[in-house]
């Protein structure tokens, strides 16, 4: 990281004390990225960008808005009619939540398929999970503050799933709200840690980074980069490919905050909150849905609470539950159709998770919430016997030599 | 750049200009839309309509006997209107002008000589001078003392004394009628 030179003395003269600009240089520009990433791969920073449009907007609706059951919801009409611009920063905050969701889904769903998970990666999908679980807290925690109809319920209904813990259950609860029920002190803290999370996302996203680029960037083919001709700077090539993704993503962004502003917004929440009445349907915001859907299906309290947070902690294991040496689905013939068959599941539960539990969708949810669950097994069956289509002996040689493939690369093999 | 030759590799030398003009357009497009996009964060932070409507402080005076001050509030800062007798009048006349840190006119300080209305705020560091009520020093002038570092203004919120460099502002207002007056 040292040694860098600069032409500019003042640049050379702070980065001998703080080693800034070398940082930047080795990570963002000379960062040896393997030359065939395609669109897949910039969800990332895509999903980065939505989380500093997020903790922005955020900060300026924080001035704006005050955390107190009597005040809450005014506040936030306040913001939409009185506050200059408080309509943009809420639209923007309120959808940037469901961007940066996708974002992240996409992001997930393409290191899941490109068998990014595995050796040497496994901390850094860890990582991508614990921001994951954290975004999930925070954005729980957000839809609480407008202290609507949802958010009062919506909040009732979640800290209420860890009253199914035994014997200290109602204890936790109780600890949770501050109280007897969802009230004053649950919003305030609630406010505090929503402000709060965010910054620990960034922290660990930083940690993400370190550790992407330690291990390096995984790539669609899935085996390792053998060499420089393998791979390009990643500036300008990923700088500009990226900075085009980020075009493409604030044009649906921000075609959605000004033409369709409350597309993901359940009328119910423009209704103060209300203890005495529940709504009719309460359904949580459409990225908790197939979690919602798994919770539902078991019809035993704790079961399903351990259902739905193993829904997600299973993920962890995944490293070791897929026993392939082949990272890419490309060459992965079972597991493709494992991975298409699990993300039809998580979107069919999805949409059960948005139905009211009645009649038919409770056997769906039930048979669909077996299905994920099915997918890990299957997959440490399938992946000891699978046989993988034979590899491209480099990143370079389909494109450098035509797509004739000389002596396959061995899984994992190193550099 | 560890891979320069990476990049630069099979293109004839005149695409530096053309690439060096990519990255000025690309910059100075990505500057002017962030300086764009900053434009409502920054102006969300400025005071909203319902904050300027409220802008405006009516204020009966026919309850006020002459020789006594009341405090009114004004843009949440507290306005001095003093119901000023005769003696404090002539006395905020005569003063010579080339004696004051901040010369003004007692006339062009007041619209009706009786009734003087400035912002009670010391122009020094912002504190509430003292003098509205009976029991308050008044200073050597006869008009509010400063209990933080000692300013001293006249019956015509003129500074005479002390670290304040300038007289106490006096609002824009407007009679409504002879006994009500709009401030702002």
């Amino acid at each position: 990281m040292s040694g860098n030179h600069f032409d500019n003395k003042v640049i050379q003269w702070l980065d001998d004390r703080l080693p800034i600009f070398s940082m930047l240089q080795h990570s963002a520009v000379e960062y040896p990225t393997p030359r065939n990433l395609n669109y897949w791969w910039n969800f990332g920073s895509l999903a980065g960008l939505m989380l500093v449009i997020m903790i922005l907007t955020g900060v300026f609706l924080a001035m704006a808005y005050t955390p107190n059951e009597a005040l809450a919801f005014n506040s936030v009409e306040r913001i939409m009619r009185d506050v200059n611009y408080g309509w943009l920063l809420r639209y923007m905050h309120m959808n940037g939540a469901s961007f940066f969701f996708v974002c992240v889904y996409i992001h997930i769903f393409r290191g899941l398929y490109y068998g990014s998970y595995k050796a040497p990666r496994e901390v850094l999908w860890w990582l991508g999970l614990i921001i994951y679980l954290t975004m999930m807290g925070t954005a729980f925690m957000g839809y609480c503050l407008p202290w609507g109809q949802l958010s009062f319920w919506g909040t009732t209904v979640i800290t209420n799933l860890f009253s199914a813990i035994p014997v200290v259950g109602d204890y936790i609860t109780t600890w949770l709200w501050g109280g007897f029920s969802v009230a004053n002190p649950t919003l305030n803290r609630f406010f505090a840690l929503h402000f709060l999370l965010p910054f620990v996302i960034f922290a660990l996203v930083f940690l993400h980074v370190v550790a992407l680029h330690t291990t390096k960037s995984n790539n669609p083919l899935g085996i390792d980069v053998k060499g420089p001709q393998d791979t390009i700077p990643f500036h300008p090539y990923y700088t500009i490919k990226d900075l085009f993704g980020i075009g493409v993503l604030l044009m649906v962004y921000l075609g959605v905050v000004f033409f369709l502003p409350n597309f993901f917004v359940e009328p119910t929440n423009y209704i103060p909150a209300n203890s005495m009445v529940t709504p009719p349907h309460i359904v949580p915001e459409w990225y908790f849905l197939p979690f919602y859907a798994i919770l539902r299906s078991v019809p035993d309290k704790l079961g399903g609470v351990i259902a739905m947070f193993g829904a997600i902690v299973i993920f962890f294991f995944l490293p070791w539950i897929d026993r392939s040496k082949v990272r890419s689905a490309k060459f992965r013939p079972i597991y493709k159709q494992l991975f298409w068959m699990f993300f039809l599941v998580c979107v069919v539960l999805g949409y059960i998770g948005s139905q009211p539990p009645e009649g038919t969708m409770v056997t769906l949810g039930r048979v669909f919430s077996v299905a994920y669950f099915a997918f890990f097994p299957l997959l440490w069956l399938t992946s000891k016997f699978e046989k993988p289509k034979p590899l491209p002996q480099s990143i370079a040689a389909p494109v450098l030599k035509g797509a004739s493939v000389g002596h396959a690369a061995q899984p994992m093999e190193k550099a | 750049m560890a891979n320069m030759s990476t990049h630069t590799q099979g293109m004839p030398p005149t695409d530096a200009t053309r690439r060096d003009f990519l990255l000025y357009a690309t910059t100075a497009v990505g500057v002017a839309g962030t300086a764009i996009g900053l434009w409502p964060f920054i102006n969300s932070m400025n005071p909203s309509a319902d904050t300027l409507a409220m802008s405006t402080t009516e204020v009966d005076l026919s309850h006020i006997a002459e020789g006594q001050s009341i405090t009114v509030t004004w843009r949440g800062k507290p306005v001095f209107i003093r119901y000023r007798t005769a003696a404090e009048i002539e006395e905020a006349r005569k003063v010579n002008l080339s004696d004051l840190r901040d010369p003004e006119a007692d006339d062009k300080r007041v619209k009706k000589p009786q009734w003087l209305i400035v912002v009670g705020v010391c122009t020094h560091l912002g504190c509430i001078p003292l003098g509205q009520k009976p029991g308050d020093p008044r200073g050597e002038f006869g008009g509010w003392f400063c209990p933080c570092h000692g300013s001293m203004y006249d019956t015509s919120g003129r500074i005479r004394k002390g670290p304040a460099p300038l007289n106490l502002p006096v609002p824009a207002y407007t009679f409504l009628t002879d006994t009500s007056v709009r401030i702002g």
